[in-house]
């Protein structure tokens, strides 16, 4: 489904992807971690070309991403990419930010389109908000509906980069709960996230990044329990005590 | 002792009722069509103005730059003195059987204005977060397409007070139609001075039109941002 063989990326001098190589196969849920300034979100970020790649090859459901004569916006259709931020549409209400890409982009009839958004509204379980915008929505409610948005175009793919960081606590457990169940239908997701208890449950593996290179790649229970690299360890240990690694 | 005796029947009733309700009609058109135009115009080149293609973003700017720093009577003048000298016979003829000097007029104020409506919708693009072109961008929207369905709507709404002046200037700067012989609302005040002496009347029936018409464009405008635009309010 996605093939990453060798890909470099540079920000001007900074070396932030370092020959990655990476197979996701179809179907797979493929939880990335690692610290901040790793290369997990720019590494997320290239497999629907928001940053190009500068060497090496990237290929994302049979379409090669350095090919400069493929289609990108056709690619970018068939993956769902949800924010940090949600980015939602502010003018538009929570059933025009679902329904506007299947309407203008694949030419569904508006009323298909809501019926659809619909259902998946309900899935979300926001099904009463259909005609709230989203500045009258909690930022749990709002990541759920951009979850909905990018599954309206029926994805191939979904790509999730920190879905809850910007959520607060008790808002994590609902929008985590709705990947979660996500997981199950069988769509190949890549999440990117620090939520340790989401990879460990619902990964079927788990990368861990530093400072542009993949060290670790392994099944979460190896990565939780064995994890070979003293980088993850120390990773690890900040995430679950992080007041004992401080004082360490 | 004042002299001048005030004779307000000429302009209420008559045949120079009949020249300044025409003069109105004229003025009325002339603005509605150029406001139109403009505001269309202006998005095309605030859009030209910020596409990654150099030559595109170049000519944009030097369209801004050239209709902004001329005075709007010289381009007047150049549309309806200059610009036939150039086109072929049969595109003179054809304009000299129409209104031509009502058209030169439309096409100096819509290029006039539209080069400082482009500048005021550029602003407007510039404070939408970058994050909104990623996400519709993510979506499968071209960036043409992002910019017509996710950034233009939400950069004009912020616009909108810049605009209403700018569609006020162009209301106002209709008057200089006069110049090349177009009958709106200043000239046949003039006309009714002409034939009456009674120029207090006449101009203060002018101002009180472009007044009134001032506080009904800023009155629509406002209406529809209010009912449209604001129930859908950002956060």
């Amino acid at each position: 489904m996605i093939t990453f063989s060798g890909v470099h990326k540079w920000f001007k001098q900074l070396h932030v992807l370092n020959d990655i190589n990476l197979h996701v196969t179809p179907g797979e849920v493929l939880v990335v971690c690692g610290p901040s300034g790793s290369g997990k979100s720019t590494l997320i970020r290239t497999i629907n070309q928001l940053e190009p790649i500068n060497q090496g090859s990237l290929v994302v459901d049979g379409m090669d991403l350095s090919d400069k004569k493929i289609d990108i916006n056709k690619l970018r259709a068939e993956v769902g990419f949800v924010f940090q931020q949600f980015n939602l549409y502010p003018h538009l209400s929570v059933i025009g930010n679902i329904t506007l890409a299947p309407i203008k982009i694949r030419n569904t009839p508006k009323k298909e389109a809501e019926e659809q958004a619909m259902q998946l509204l309900t899935r979300v379980g926001l099904a009463e908000k259909r005609d709230a915008y989203p500045s009258q929505l909690s930022g749990g409610q709002q990541q759920r509906v951009a979850i909905a948005r990018g599954l309206a175009m029926r994805p191939k793919i979904m790509l999730f980069d920190e879905p809850t960081s910007a959520l607060d606590p008790e808002m994590i457990g609902e929008v985590l709960q709705v990947m979660q169940d996500l997981a199950k239908t069988g769509i190949t997701m890549v999440v990117v996230t620090h939520e340790m208890g989401f990879a460990r449950e619902v990964a079927d593996r788990v990368v861990f990044m530093a400072d542009g290179v993949i060290l670790e790649e392994a099944a979460p229970e190896d990565f939780f329990l064995r994890p070979q690299h003293e980088r993850s360890r120390q990773f690890l240990r900040q995430l679950l005590t992080p007041m004992q690694a401080e004082c360490s | 002792m004042l002299n001048y005796q005030f004779d307000w029947s000429i302009i209420t009733s008559g045949k120079y009722f009949d020249w300044l309700v025409a003069g109105l009609i004229t003025t009325l058109k002339l603005s509605a069509i150029s406001i139109v135009l403009a505001f269309v115009l202006g998005l095309v080149i605030a859009v030209m103005r910020m596409a990654h293609n150099k030559p595109v973003r170049w000519f944009a700017h030097a369209y801004l730059e050239f209709f902004r720093n001329t005075p709007l009577l010289v381009q007047i003048f150049f549309w309806y003195f200059g610009s036939y000298k150039i086109l072929p016979a049969v595109v003179n003829d054809w304009l000299v059987s129409t209104n031509f000097e009502f058209a030169a007029a439309v096409i100096a104020l819509t290029i006039y204005t539209s080069a400082f409506i482009a500048e005021d919708i550029r602003s407007g693009i510039l404070s939408i977060p970058k994050e909104q072109m990623e996400a519709s961008r993510s979506a499968g929207f071209s960036y043409l397409r992002s910019m017509q369905y996710i950034i233009l709507p939400q950069a004009v709404r912020i616009t909108i007070p810049p605009l209403v002046n700018q569609f006020l200037n162009l209301a106002k700067n209709s008057s200089l139609a006069m110049t090349i012989g177009v009958m709106e609302m200043t000239y046949q005040a003039r006309q009714v001075e002409s034939y009456t002496f009674k120029g207090f009347e006449a101009f203060t029936a002018a101002t009180v039109v472009y007044l009134v018409l001032s506080i009904l464009i800023t009155t629509l405008v406002n209406t529809y941002n209010e009912k449209v635009l604001n129930l859908h309010k950002a956060a």
